[in-house]
């Protein structure tokens, strides 16, 4: 055991570490999504990912479902993957399986068409997945320094407090964990409008910031091709109820969380792997779930999100610590809230030493300290769509 | 405790901390604001006079422009400031 910060983790074969051991269960096709619910429900360690695509889908709207589906099955907080497909859908399970072999993981794959219908799918998906389930008993945990972490930075039902206090103790957290060579990964586009400057002014690379404001700029353009303000989503009406009056002024509260001296490394699209420690951001949207659907896809192990309304997000295999700065939402969401940082506001406490209690309860939690979102089982999973089903 | 928080001395606003009342006098980061109308824990009060026009500056950055002119002590929020950004219900920029 070291001094320096660290965490009780899983190797994986492929290198990479994780927090979580689960079984996942994978549909590959909407149609295929609740026998994946009853087949989990009935396993240690269990989760389903059940979700609305894998079908009725072109191009790059379709890879882009494949790959995030591909990216969960290759996630470090995953031990071992069941896929189970309907057997006419566009995505293919083998490939699924496949993505997780070659991370190294056991991985089965369960027919409906198969099988024969639902309860001999079910039969036999839940007796496949309580042997791989078996097969994870034997994993134990051992010491990994927080360098090995890639956190996700995430803000959800802003309000005044959240670029005072939440985030700003966030981003010491960010910066430090980059200090010490780990990684972080900020997204929602829309919610770095108005703030860009602060994040190009960090990159590595002139060509890192340029890709951060094309992603911007192709955001912004988004909304004015529907010929319609942004302001009618962003800052949303709970937003502007809580005092937030432009889409620039909460940009520039939100960009807080990612720090303020951490490098920007990367740039990377929806879901893609993380490959660079210091800070990457990743082209998402502001919704919420398909927001952290898509940063734990890229790798990310475990992700704290501030609020200031409060919020029950969660994610079928990342811890999502909940942090807030605003003292009345800590009491009344007090069941969906782990850390109250609203002495910053108060003057009880500085944002530094929010910032320690953040970080250790970060470690705690990828050490296997659940959040009030895993103990109320969150696990709200949402692709990003880029088109319309045909 | 402060009511309003002053985030750089750029900032032409302040974050109200706690319901402030008209006619009441704040210290906003060591200068005297005179409350013109009631204004809610969250939002925004004017330290300055900002004329139409003119940027709205929060976190030393500009987040939107004045609508009307704003007066010092005055609410400052969607009825007085627009966004810049995302405005597709505007003609394109350089657009005649």
């Amino acid at each position: 055991m070291s001094t320096r910060p660290g965490f009780e983790g899983y190797r994986r074969p492929d290198g990479r570490v994780g927090v979580r051991n689960h079984v996942l269960i994978v549909p590959t096709v909407v149609c295929s999504a609740v026998v994946t619910e009853r087949i989990a429900a009935a396993v240690p360690n269990g989760v389903a990912l059940p979700h609305l695509a894998g079908c009725g889908q072109l191009g790059p709207d379709m890879q882009m479902t494949h790959d995030t589906l591909a990216a969960y099955c290759r996630h470090p907080n995953v031990g071992a993957v069941l896929v189970v497909a309907l057997g006419c859908e566009q995505v293919v399970a083998q490939m699924l399986a496949e993505s997780a072999r070659q991370a190294g993981k056991p991985s089965a794959i369960v027919s409906i068409q198969g099988e024969g219908g639902t309860p001999k799918a079910i039969a036999k998906g839940q007796a496949i997945a309580a042997d791989l389930a078996r097969g994870l008993e034997r994993d134990t945990r051992e010491w990994f320094g927080a360098e090995e972490l890639i956190l996700s930075l995430k803000c959800g039902g802003s309000d005044y407090t959240s670029g005072l206090a939440a985030n700003p103790a966030l981003g010491r957290v960010a910066d430090r964990l980059n200090a010490l060579g780990g990684a972080t990964v900020l997204g929602e586009i829309a919610e770095i409008m108005g703030a860009e400057h602060l994040l190009a002014a960090r990159a590595t690379q002139p060509e890192v910031a340029g890709r951060l404001l094309r992603v911007i700029q192709r955001v912004e353009s988004e909304a004015q091709a529907l010929g319609l303000d942004i302001r009618g989503t962003q800052p949303s009406p709970g937003n502007i109820r809580g005092g937030l009056t432009t889409i620039e002024e909460k940009s520039l509260g939100a960009t807080h969380k990612a720090g303020e001296e951490s490098p920007l490394t990367d740039v990377v699209p929806y879901a893609a792997r993380i490959a660079r420690r210091g800070l990457t951001v990743m082209d998402t949207p502001g919704l919420d779930v398909e927001s952290v659907t898509g940063m734990v896809g890229g790798g990310a192990q475990v992700v704290v999100f501030t609020t200031g309304l409060g919020t029950p997000t969660g994610n079928p295999i990342a811890p999502v610590i909940k942090i807030t700065g605003n003292a009345r939402t800590a009491q009344t969401m007090a069941d969906n809230t782990d850390l109250d940082v609203s002495g910053i506001l108060s003057h009880t406490e500085t944002i530094d030493a929010s910032a320690d209690r953040l970080f250790a309860e970060i470690l705690a939690v990828c050490s296997g300290k659940l959040t009030s979102a895993e103990r109320l089982g969150h696990r709200e999973f949402a692709i990003h769509r880029r088109n319309p089903t045909i | 405790m402060s009511a309003v928080i002053v985030i750089t001395p750029r900032d032409n606003v302040a974050t109200a901390l706690e319901p402030l009342t008209t006619g009441r006098t704040i210290d906003a980061g060591g200068v005297a604001v005179t409350v013109r109308e009631s204004i809610a824990s969250g939002h925004k009060i004017a330290l300055q006079r900002i004329p139409a026009g003119g940027a709205v500056v929060k976190y030393g950055s500009p987040i939107g422009t004045a609508i009307i002119d704003i007066e010092a002590g005055a609410h400052v929020h969607t009825h007085n400031v627009a966004s810049g950004r995302g405005r597709g219900d505007l003609p394109a920029r350089g657009a005649p």
